[in-house]
């Protein structure tokens, strides 16, 4: 049972806020809700919003997690906090004091990580958070109750909007082209370059571009392109299909940043609670929690320990960095803690693990690579010379969206029949068949028309069609 | 910096009331059921479910309520951290296990099992597979029912009642009441300060002074009013109970081997099941038989194996004996099936007809299953011919060559039910 009076909460979170401005963090007023596990298992399964559109997705996961928790396969996670303006963090109640002051710390982490990071910037407003989320639930509910849409019709286009609702765009900060601008820019390449010696050359044959093929450019944003060049599409259900991209995309930054924002709340929650100056009984908990949260799990990977090791490994090398280091990389431009807010403002965690995860931090942490031979997972390579540069690599392509498989819409008039033509970028990773079969078929549920998809299996390019025949397959050549 | 923090403080009332997902997981629990209800032929035909017990939670494969996105398959590579020992060539995991991609933030899970099972109550279970059965006629008729028990329990209060009923502490709560509403509280606090509340003002206090004397004639006496009389209401209370038998009769001839026994099992265990949820007080009956019938305990049905040539009639018999013994067909609903591999004797054929033709009659229902597995010996003689002379409307007969059959003819059995008039 909690040790601990709410009062003494408004202390520490006092005292704790006071040591993070000292630090230099910079946050969104913060709000604590305390709730039991119950609540806790209720926001989880709805990804810590007050209040989201009804979905039975979330009615499985809630069971999915009780039961977890119930059978004590999983224990709940000390706190969640979501992006707002003001940030929302739960507690849970029966958390000794010590685990609460170490989440209230770890808590102002996250916090001015959202404020602060790009991808949050770019595709969030923190503000509107609250609102934005029961605006949806509101439009979902009334569709739901609307007498001449319902509940079946309403999940129908849900189940298969969910199926497809990470077939986004990964890089909000990046903004997409109008059609207009990108007619504009194939003009513009299909004009010739300037050449001094055009005299001497032969002219260069002129080829139209092509301005009348939808998308002119290949389209990452697979509901919207459906949203919007679907026809047959009713008003509701467009607004569905407009819910869930927008939801998916303000969890997106979540999952770009996942180890740089729980390794960067784990450093400071850390800094943190050293300075505040424990009673010793608090202090030695603190050391065996803070070593639970961030203990490596051996065979994966722990982004709170993989971040938490980076981070502190970025500001040693711009502090006191060794003579090879200096040697290897130059000497550091900037001192650590100025360096520390640069790259929790401008990487997400692909260019973090790039640039940032050395050689001799993976040795340390003994990454090593996997693959499944037959039933096995079986460990192919260490973090030796010739291993750290692949798994680097392979590391770099499963962090953040990149367990995703990017699919792009070729064109909305294949073979001039109104098929849908999607393409699968193949990166040495195959698609799931069976998955990718139903998916197929969600697709072709939202499309109307027949949907093909290109990809390889098996080192063969293959194209999955679905039309009102069912699905099927063949080789192309 | 902000100062400004908000704590909201655990307030369990909140906790009650806010069960968020209730709704959702309600959606999701009936889009199991629905799961369940599509493939409810292939999960009974599971050898597994047969014979159990009804509180047994049993696995259940479920298809189509999987959430599919786009997610690579097996043959991708990932990165593990290790304990300093990792070394090329160990095993760290199994492919297609859960968990194996436990908090590096994925967002699609990896498949886990071929398939997502959930746990389900045989009793459960067997709700579903009746409402599948889609039986409104059974429901809508009236089952035979004798009064069992009867008992009174108390039911309410009554301003009326016999004397004996008079709830005494309710009547003068009504007495108070009413003082209360009539503005005479004073008098009724005095009264009850004197312990007196069941005859108010036949002791008044004497007045000792001046100014009491003056009140004296205020404090009249406030008697028990027809209105607050309160009585005690009984009801009795009857149960009704129904009875059903269930009969069994297995052909334990030499010509049955495992695997039909196994298909007669599952049949009897299912109507045993169906017709448990109909009735109150369920009965059942072995009658094994070769050439003589005898009446068995379960095991010794399922299990003995006897030898020998059949006669179908030896068992309808004795099953029409056990009934005029000790199942009067007023007083119980009887259900009787038989399972034989159709390998009577044709001599017993016209007796077996005879005996049917009276079972039918006392029966509410009364089926005759055919249990030839795929590729066993078809040429051989078949009842199923001489039972179609046998024009009774709750007579069904049906062949069963598998186990996928065994859900079809269940439902074609008891499309037949009728209750006695």
């Amino acid at each position: 049972m909690a040790n601990y009076e709410v009062s003494e909460l408004v202390d520490w979170d006092k005292r704790i806020q006071e040591k993070a401005a000292g630090f230099g963090l910079d946050w969104f007023p913060q709000e604590f809700e305390i709730c039991d596990h119950n609540g806790m298992l209720g926001y989880m399964a709805y990804s810590g919003m007050p209040s989201h559109y009804p979905h039975w997705s979330f009615g499985k996961a809630y069971e999915k997690l009780k039961t977890l928790y119930d059978y004590g396969v999983n224990g709940l996670p000390y706190e969640m906090v979501i992006n707002s303006n003001p940030a929302i963090a739960y507690l849970m109640r029966d958390n000794t004091l010590l685990l609460q002051i170490l989440t209230i710390a770890h808590v102002y982490g996250h916090n001015d990580f959202f404020k602060n990071n790009f991808t949050f910037k770019s595709a969030t407003r923190a503000e509107l958070t609250i609102e934005f989320f029961k605006a949806h639930a509101m439009r979902v509910r009334r569709y739901m109750e609307d007498p001449s849409i319902g509940v079946e019709k309403v999940e129908r286009i849900l189940d298969a909007a969910h199926a497809l609702s990470w077939q986004c765009r990964r890089n909000l900060a990046i903004r997409k082209l109008s059609r207009n601008e990108q007619v504009e820019r194939a003009i513009e390449t299909a004009q010739p370059r300037t050449d001094p010696f055009q005299r001497l050359h032969s002219r260069p044959e002129f080829k139209e571009p092509e301005t009348r093929k939808v998308p002119l450019e290949p389209d990452e944003d697979l509901l919207l392109f459906i949203r919007d060049h679907n026809p047959f599409l009713t008003e509701w259900e467009k607004d569905l299909l407009t819910i869930v991209d927008e939801e998916t995309k303000f969890f997106l930054p979540m999952m770009e940043t996942k180890i740089m924002n729980e390794g960067w709340a784990s450093y400071w929650h850390k800094k943190i609670v050293e300075a505040l100056e424990l009673p010793q009984g608090l202090r030695i908990e603190f050391i065996v929690r803070h070593n639970q949260v961030l203990r490596p799990m051996p065979g994966s990977i722990n982004p709170y320990h993989v971040g938490f090791k980076i981070w502190e490994d970025i500001y040693r090398r711009h502090t006191e960095p060794t003579p090879d280091e200096i040697k290897k990389y130059g000497a550091p431009g900037k001192n650590g803690k100025d360096k520390l807010f640069e790259v929790r403002e401008v990487e997400r965690d692909t260019s973090f693990v790039r640039r940032y995860l050395s050689e001799e931090l993976m040795r340390e942490m003994d990454m090593f690579q996997y693959e499944p031979r037959g039933d096995e997972l079986v460990i192919d390579k260490v973090s030796d010379d010739e291993g750290w540069k692949q798994i680097k690599e392979t590391l770099i392509k499963n962090v953040g969206t990149g367990s995703i498989p990017v699919l792009k819409v070729e064109d909305s008039d294949f073979g001039h029949n109104r098929t849908l033509y999607l393409k699968h970028y193949h990166d040495g990773r195959d698609l799931l068949l069976e998955y990718a079969e139903k998916s197929l078929a969600f697709a072709y549920r939202l499309w109307g028309r027949e949907c093909v998809l290109e990809t390889t299996l098996q080192s063969k390019r293959s194209l999955l069609c679905y039309n009102e025949r069912g699905f099927s397959m063949r080789a192309l050549k | 910096m902000n100062d400004d923090t908000i704590f909201r403080e655990y307030r369990p009332s909140d906790a009650e009331r806010s069960d968020r997902s209730a709704g959702d997981r309600l959606r999701h629990r009936e889009k199991v059921r629905e799961s369940i209800r599509e493939n409810i032929a292939d999960i009974i035909a599971e050898e597994s479910i047969i014979g159990k017990n009804r509180d047994k939670v049993i696995k259940v494969p479920l298809r189509g309520i999987k959430e599919y996105r786009f997610i690579y398959g097996e043959n991708s590579p990932g990165v593990g951290e290790g304990d300093g020992e990792a070394r090329p060539g160990q095993v760290v995991g199994k492919t297609g296990k859960e968990g194996q991609d436990k908090g590096d933030g994925r967002a699609g899970d990896r498949p886990g099992v071929d398939y997502y099972e959930t746990d389900v109550s045989l009793e459960e279970l067997i709700d579903i597979m009746f409402e599948d059965l889609e039986l409104p006629n059974l429901e809508r008729r009236a089952l035979r029912e004798i009064p069992s028990d009867r008992s009174t329990k108390r039911k309410g209060y009554r301003h009326v009642g016999i004397r004996v009923r008079l709830d005494k502490r309710r009547t003068a709560r009504q007495r108070v009441m009413r003082a209360l509403a009539t503005g005479r509280k004073q008098d009724l606090a005095q009264v009850e300060a004197a312990g007196q509340i069941e005859n108010a003002s036949e002791e008044e206090p004497q007045p000792l002074d001046g100014p009491a004397v003056l009140q004296a004639p205020v404090k009249r006496r406030f008697p028990f009013h027809q209105d607050d009389l309160r009585y005690r209401h009984l009801e009795t209370d009857t149960r009704e109970d129904s009875n059903a038998v269930v009969i069994c009769i297995m052909d334990t001839s030499g010509s049955m081997d495992t695997m039909k026994k196994y298909l007669a099992r599952s049949f009897f265990f299912l109507l045993y099941q169906f017709i448990s949820t109909r009735y109150r007080n369920v009965e059942i009956v072995f009658i094994g038989h070769h050439t003589e019938a005898s009446e068995v305990t379960e095991e010794e049905f399922f299990h003995k194996g006897e030898s020998g040539g059949t006669f179908i009639s030896s068992g309808y018999q004795k099953a029409l004996d056990i009934i005029t013994e000790r199942y009067h067909p007023s007083l119980w609903n009887i259900y009787a099936f038989h399972c034989s591999d159709g390998d009577n004797f044709d001599s017993d054929n016209p007796a077996a007809l005879r005996t049917a033709k009276e079972l039918a009659e006392i029966c509410n229902l009364f089926g005759y299953g055919e249990i030839k597995p795929l590729g066993s010996r078809y040429y051989e003689s078949s009842m199923l011919n001489v039972f179609r002379r046998l024009d009774e409307p709750n007579f069904q007969a049906v062949l069963i060559e598998r186990k996928e059959d065994i859900w079809p003819s269940f439902k074609a059995f008891l499309s037949k039910d009728r209750v006695k008039e």
